[in-house]
C-alpha cells in the first residue's frame, strides 16, 4: 500500500504517525523546507521559542520532537510541489526536477491561506497577510515593518499582533472589523474551546496592558500610501481617519487550500457559515475512493482539530484497505475534530467577514491583484447583456482569477460581487474550478514529467 | 538604506553577498531573496501590467506576488528560494526580455 500525505503541518505529521504505527511507511510530501505547517513554522531562533509564543511552545516542541522520532519511520520529502492529480498518480516537482507517484490512497494535508478583503491600496508594498507577517516572523525572524498596523476579522488578530509586541516591535493600532456584540452572541460556541478562548482573550488583555491601541467594529476605508503604505483609514464615531504605519498585517479568517482535492474527485459544497466551497467529507475525511482530507485544508478547525483530523483521514485509509484500527481512538478523535469545528464555527460568527463591503468597493479597486482587474470591470461583466452570473464566467470575460495565484485571493471576493451586483444568491455563483498547475512550475518540467 | 522589514532576533552574521538592480547587498544564511530584498529596500517586483511596484503579500507561496528576475533572466519566487552567494537579482525583466 502506498500512501501519500500532502503537507506537513500538524494534521500530515499526525497522519504519517498513525500509520507509521501501523507499519505502513507513508511518503510525507511538504512544499515548506521545514515541517510544522503554518501553526508550528519552524522558528528560525528558537532561543525566541518561548517569547514568541508564550504558552503555546509546549505545544511547538512536542509536534517537533514528534516529527524528530517519526523521521526514520517515513519517506519525507520537503520542498516539493504537489501540482497535479491525474487518476491514481500525484504529480510532483521539487529540486528543479518533476516525477509522478502512484499512489493507493492519498492524504491531502495542504492547510490554508489567509482570506483576504480588496480594500483601496491592498496592493501597495508593505500591506503583507496576517498569516505571512507571523510566517516572516517565525521563519525568518524578522518584522513586516517597524510600526505596523493589525486588521481584519479574525482572532490571530490578536495572538499575532502580541507576538509582535513580544519580539519588540511596536503596534501601531489592532482594527477589528467586528463589532463587539457579535463575538458576545457567539460566545456559548466558543465555550466549546474554553481554553482557545482563553488565550484569545488573554492576547487581548496583554495587548491592552502594554498600551497597544485596540478597536472594535471598525469599518476599514484604505490602505493609504503613494509608492508603498503610510497608514490605514477608517471611520469611527463618523468620520474617517487615519492611522500611521509602515506595515500593514491584514486578514478576514482562513481559505482552505482546496485545489488538490478538487483535481482528485472530491466535490465542493457550499458552506453557508463560512460563505465559501468546501470538500464534501465524512466524519474521518473520506473525500471520494482512497482521497481523505485532513486539517484546514477540509474545513477550518485550527491546529489542534487539524491534529485529530489527520490522525482520524489515517485511520480510515488504514480501515480501508483492511487493517484492523482501534475503534475506540477515533471515535473520541472523531469528538474532538466536532467539539474543535463547532468552535470555529462560532469564532466564523464572532469574526464575520464583512461580504457587504465588497459590494460597496469603488470601481477603480483592484479585485484581482495578479492581473490587475478593478471591481468596476467586474461589475461591468455583470450587468451587460447575457451577464456574468457565475465566477467561472467573470474569469473568462475579465481575467479575473486567471493570474498566478488562479484566484486564491480574489476568488471570494469576485464571487460576492458578482453575487451583489446580480442580487443573486452566492452558493449559485460557484467558485473558481481548480486547474493543474495548482502553482506555477517551469513548463521544461512538465514535460519531463 | 533601511528596507521595508526588520530582523527582530540576535544578529546574523552577513556572509552572503548579493546584488538587486545592480546594488551590492549582504545578507544571512538562512535568509530567503524576500527577506535579504525586504531587508534592503521596498520593492521586489513591477506588476506586468502598468508597473506598480509589489513587495509581496502572503509570503508563504501562495500569492504568486513576489516573483524576481535574475540577471541571466530566469525567474524566482522570492519568499520561497534561499538567497545564495552571488545571486544578481532584478526587481524587473532584464533589458531585451519580451515584454
Amino acid at each position: 500500500m502506498t500512501v501519500l500525505i500532502v503537507g506537513a503541518g500538524p494534521a500530515g505529521i499526525a497522519a504519517a504517525g498513525v500509520l507509521a504505527q501501523h507499519g505502513v511507511r507513508p511518503v510525507l510530501l511538504d512544499e515548506n523546507a521545514t515541517p510544522g505547517g503554518q501553526v508550528w513554522r519552524r522558528l528560525r531562533d528558537e532561543a525566541a521559542l518561548d517569547t514568541l509564543l508564550g504558552g503555546e511552545a509546549a505545544h511547538y516542541r512536542r509536534i517537533h520532537a514528534q516529527f524528530a522520532a517519526l523521521r526514520p519511520d517515513i519517506e519525507y520529502r520537503p520542498g516539493t510541489l504537489a501540482w497535479a492529480i491525474d487518476g491514481g498518480t500525484l504529480h510532483i516537482a521539487g529540486d528543479g526536477r518533476a516525477e509522478a507517484l502512484r499512489f493507493t490512497r492519498l492524504i491531502l494535508a495542504t492547510g490554508a491561506t489567509d482570506r483576504t478583503l480588496p480594500l483601496p491600496g491592498w496592493t501597495l508594498p508593505g500591506v503583507f497577510t496576517l498569516g505571512g507577517a507571523q510566517a516572516l516572523l517565525k521563519g525568518q525572524g524578522c518584522a513586516i515593518g517597524r510600526r505596523v498596523v493589525f486588521c481584519g476579522a479574525s482572532p490571530l488578530l490578536y495572538i499575532a499582533a502580541l507576538q509582535y509586541v513580544r519580539m519588540g516591535v511596536t503596534v501601531a493600532a489592532v482594527l477589528d472589523t467586528t463589532p463587539l456584540h457579535r463575538k458576545l452572541m457567539a460566545a456559548p460556541r466558543l465555550l466549546a474551546d474554553a481554553r482557545t478562548l482563553w488565550r484569545g482573550v488573554q492576547a487581548m488583555a496583554a495587548l491592552r496592558r502594554r498600551g497597544v491601541p485596540i478597536r472594535s467594529g471598525v469599518r476599514l476605508r484604505q490602505f493609504v500610501g503613494e509608492q508603498r503604505v503610510q497608514g490605514v483609514a477608517f471611520d469611527t464615531g463618523g468620520q474617517t481617519v487615519t492611522i500611521g504605519c509602515d506595515a500593514v498585517a491584514t486578514g478576514f479568517g482562513l481559505k482552505p487550500e482546496t485545489q488538490l482535492a478538487e483535481l482528485a474527485g472530491a466535490t465542493l459544497r457550499f458552506d453557508p457559515a463560512s460563505r465559501q466551497f468546501l470538500p464534501a467529507a465524512d466524519a474521518d475525511g473520506r473525500c471520494a475512493d482512497a482521497l481523505y482530507v485532513a486539517g484546514d485544508g477540509g474545513a477550518i478547525g485550527g491546529a489542534d482539530a487539524a491534529e485529530a483530523s489527520g490522525a482520524l483521514a489515517a485511520y480510515a485509509a488504514l480501515a480501508d484497505t483492511g487493517v484492523a484500527v482501534d475503534a475506540r481512538a477515533r471515535a473520541a478523535l472523531r469528538r474532538e475534530v466536532q467539539r474543535r469545528r463547532r468552535f470555529q464555527r462560532g469564532l466564523a460568527d464572532a469574526f464575520a467577514w464583512p461580504a457587504h463591503w465588497i459590494a460597496a468597493l469603488p470601481d477603480a479597486t483592484l479585485l484581482c491583484r495578479c492581473e490587475a482587474i478593478t471591481a468596476g470591470e467586474l461589475r461591468e461583466a455583470v450587468r451587460r447583456d447575457l451577464g456574468v452570473r457565475e465566477v467561472n464566467r467573470g474569469k473568462a470575460l475579465t481575467r479575473c482569477g486567471m493570474g498566478r495565484c488562479q484566484g486564491r485571493f480574489c476568488g471570494l471576493a469576485a464571487a460576492e460581487l458578482i453575487a451583489a451586483e446580480a442580487s443573486i444568491p452566492l452558493a449559485g455563483v460557484g467558485h473558481l474550478r481548480a486547474q493543474a498547475p495548482v502553482k506555477p512550475i517551469a513548463r521544461g518540467m512538465v514535460g519531463a514529467a | 538604506m533601511a528596507g521595508t522589514t526588520v530582523r527582530v532576533g540576535p544578529p546574523v552574521p552577513q556572509d552572503i553577498r548579493c546584488t538587486i538592480d545592480g546594488r551590492a547587498v549582504t545578507a544571512a544564511s538562512g535568509d530567503t531573496v524576500l527577506t535579504a530584498a525586504l531587508l534592503h529596500g521596498h520593492v521586489l517586483r513591477h506588476l506586468e501590467f502598468g508597473g506598480a511596484p509589489r513587495a509581496g503579500f502572503c509570503l508563504m507561496g501562495a500569492c504568486q506576488d513576489c516573483w524576481m528576475w535574475t540577471e541571466s533572466g530566469a525567474r524566482l519566487r522570492a519568499c520561497t528560494t534561499p538567497v545564495a552567494e552571488g545571486m544578481r537579482l532584478l526587481t524587473a525583466a532584464p533589458s531585451g526580455w519580451p515584454a
